[in-house]
């Protein structure tokens, strides 16, 4: 049968999907990371260095997919290194939901000096170059995981802010506002049961991409050698050491590249999916 | 005895303009009365109401007059003791039965909050209020209404539910603003009927936002003509159809389609008209600036 909305609503469905099953499988690893991974992820063995990966001639089937320069196993790297990225996405993602939404909440809602004050310290904030201003903030923190976390939730609770804004300043002109109002309820109240409960699927939407974009910052930043120390297994790190040594073992690149570039569309596409989820008129 | 709703030379203005919105609007009501509020789009019909109630947009405020409800000068009192006042005595019937209602929220606590929160009930109370209110507007099966979203009833559903609402806490004055305007005219006619009865049985002061002075008719007892936020004409409404005295009146009910006559082509207000009542309504902005 022919039927435009079903082939709508299953589209949709394989979105989600699929982008849920790639990050629940990256989440198990990172989970049980210490119990799957075949090796030490910082074991060397300088008489394995630079093997293939297992389909080519040369390969050792002890290295599923190769080594490193330095005879580190390159698929236990990658599984230790999807432990920190599921951290600082997880940590940073909601604590950048959490202070980004309520000043946005705060700033939609209150309007008056509350929302003045907000919005220009966002424009002032936006005006900085992201990059940057993250390696700045890790120059002063110093590094280590926290210290990424931190620049993250400082850098991007402004897009948080933006949109909540807006969407609570949609919700205030809506007429059940104003009944409540009219019925007396305090402030708070209609904050909290009256606004806050239409602008929720905005922020999981947000928090989805804002996990994304925490990975992909902890690979920029581990890629600058600003993360955690230098032989940490990070994604980022092991591109930076890929990229030295592309020639010879590609692989080394590859890998981490690929499952970086996956995680982050995942994570964009699995918060695009759960939007549609939650929008009344396509459910 | 003195009215329960009193406007008193009531003026407004839009922020950065130095055109008043609300031009020294006056009006009473009595318990148990309605008044109808009639006037073209932009006339501030609606904005009266919004004043009264302290929902005005934050783009517009009062400038001078007085909203005596029950008696207490509302712009004298402090915030919280007038949002006391106004959610114990007063309600809104909204115009958008679709924007009305929180679309995230079951229809039971839409209808119970302001009962348990404001009010004090017991919540089992409140529910049984709920019922008996959902009842009164009714609609067959209260029970299954209660536990739906709002995107599960149709219009004239969530329209009852809201009167139902506005009804909960045996409001002494209700605003009803355009409460048909969106829906069907099949539908238009039971609701309309519905908050006679309601208020009736209430007896309670209404003001009745409308642009239909078909509707006006069924509804009201006397009506006020809304010009640019200015009140042309207060009349009675055995009065008004009998013949309205000032002319823009006169025009107004004469462009109304006639169900007599349907085949009667429609008439718009003469342009003469309308540049003799703008003209009014600048005269008594240069006389109200002189006073001032």
């Amino acid at each position: 049968m022919l039927d435009g909305r079903g082939s709508i609503k299953r589209r949709l469905g394989a979105r989600l999907w699929l982008s849920g099953t790639w990050l629940g499988i990256m989440a198990l690893l990172a989970l049980f990371a210490p119990l799957i991974s075949p090796h030490d992820p910082l074991a060397q063995d300088l008489f394995a260095g630079r093997l293939p990966p297992f389909w080519l001639s040369g390969s050792d089937p002890a290295y599923l997919l190769g080594t490193d320069s330095l005879g580190r196993d390159v698929l236990s790297r990658l599984i230790h290194g999807a432990q920190i990225a599921f951290s600082v996405a997880l940590v940073a993602g909601l604590a950048t939901a959490l202070v980004g939404s309520l000043l946005g909440l705060l700033a939609g809602y209150m309007r008056g000096w509350i929302d003045i004050v907000i919005s220009r310290l966002v424009d002032i904030w936006m005006a900085f170059p992201p990059v940057l201003f993250a390696i700045l903030l890790i120059a002063v923190l110093g590094t280590g995981l926290t210290s990424i976390i931190i620049a993250i939730v400082v850098i991007d609770w402004t897009r948080f802010c933006r949109v909540v804004r807006a969407e609570a300043m949609n919700q205030s002109a809506m007429d059940y506002v104003s009944s409540a109002v009219v019925a007396g309820r305090p402030r708070r109240d209609i904050l909290w049961r009256e606004i806050l409960p239409n602008v929720l699927p905005t922020i999981v939407a947000l928090l989805t991409l804002e996990m994304g974009i925490a990975v992909i910052v902890e690979a920029i930043l581990s890629f600058v050698n600003l993360s955690i120390s230098t032989d940490a297994p990070t994604w980022g790190g092991m591109i930076a050491e890929g990229r030295t040594s592309i020639h010879q073992a590609w692989w080394v690149l590859a890998f981490p590249l690929a499952v970086l570039f996956l995680t982050v569309l995942s994570f964009s596409q699995f918060g695009e999916g759960l939007k549609d989820r939650f929008d009344p008129v396509l459910r | 005895m003195s009215a329960f709703l009193t406007v008193h030379n009531l003026s407004a203005v839009l922020h950065g303009f130095d055109q008043r919105v609300l031009r020294s609007v006056s009006f009473s009501i009595d318990t148990g009365e309605v008044l109808g509020l009639v006037g073209e789009s932009g006339a501030g019909k609606s904005m009266i109401g919004k004043a009264i109630l302290g929902i005005l947009p934050s783009a517009i405020s009062i400038i001078e007059g007085e909203i005596l409800l029950d008696g207490q000068d509302l712009q004298k009192m402090k915030p919280a003791d007038r949002r006391r006042l106004i959610g114990a005595t007063a309600a809104l019937i909204p115009q958008d039965p679709l924007t009305a209602l929180n679309p995230s929220r079951r229809i039971e606590p839409q209808i119970t909050n302001r009962l348990v929160d404001i009010l004090g009930w017991i919540k089992s109370d409140a529910r049984v209020r709920a019922m008996e209110l959902l009842n009164e507007v009714h609609i067959d099966n209260p029970e299954r209404v209660m536990a739906s979203y709002p995107h599960e009833l149709s219009g004239g559903m969530r329209q009852r539910v809201l009167i139902a609402s506005a009804f909960a806490a045996n409001p002494k004055l209700v605003i009803a603003d355009e409460p048909t305007t969106a829906l069907d005219v099949t539908v238009q006619k039971q609701i309309l009927r519905l908050i006679r009865e309601l208020q009736a049985r209430h007896s309670t002061a209404m003001v009745f936002v409308t642009h239909d002075l078909g509707v006006v008719s069924k509804v009201c007892q006397r009506l006020s003509v809304l010009y640019g936020g200015k009140i042309i004409e207060n009349s009675s409404v055995p009065d008004f159809f009998q013949g309205p005295k000032h002319a823009y009146s006169r025009a107004l009910l004469a462009a109304t389609p006639k169900y007599t006559d349907p085949d009667a082509s429609l008439l718009p207000v003469d342009e003469a008209v309308i540049e003799a009542v703008a003209a009014e309504v600048l005269a008594a902005d240069k006389e109200w600036r002189h006073g001032a």
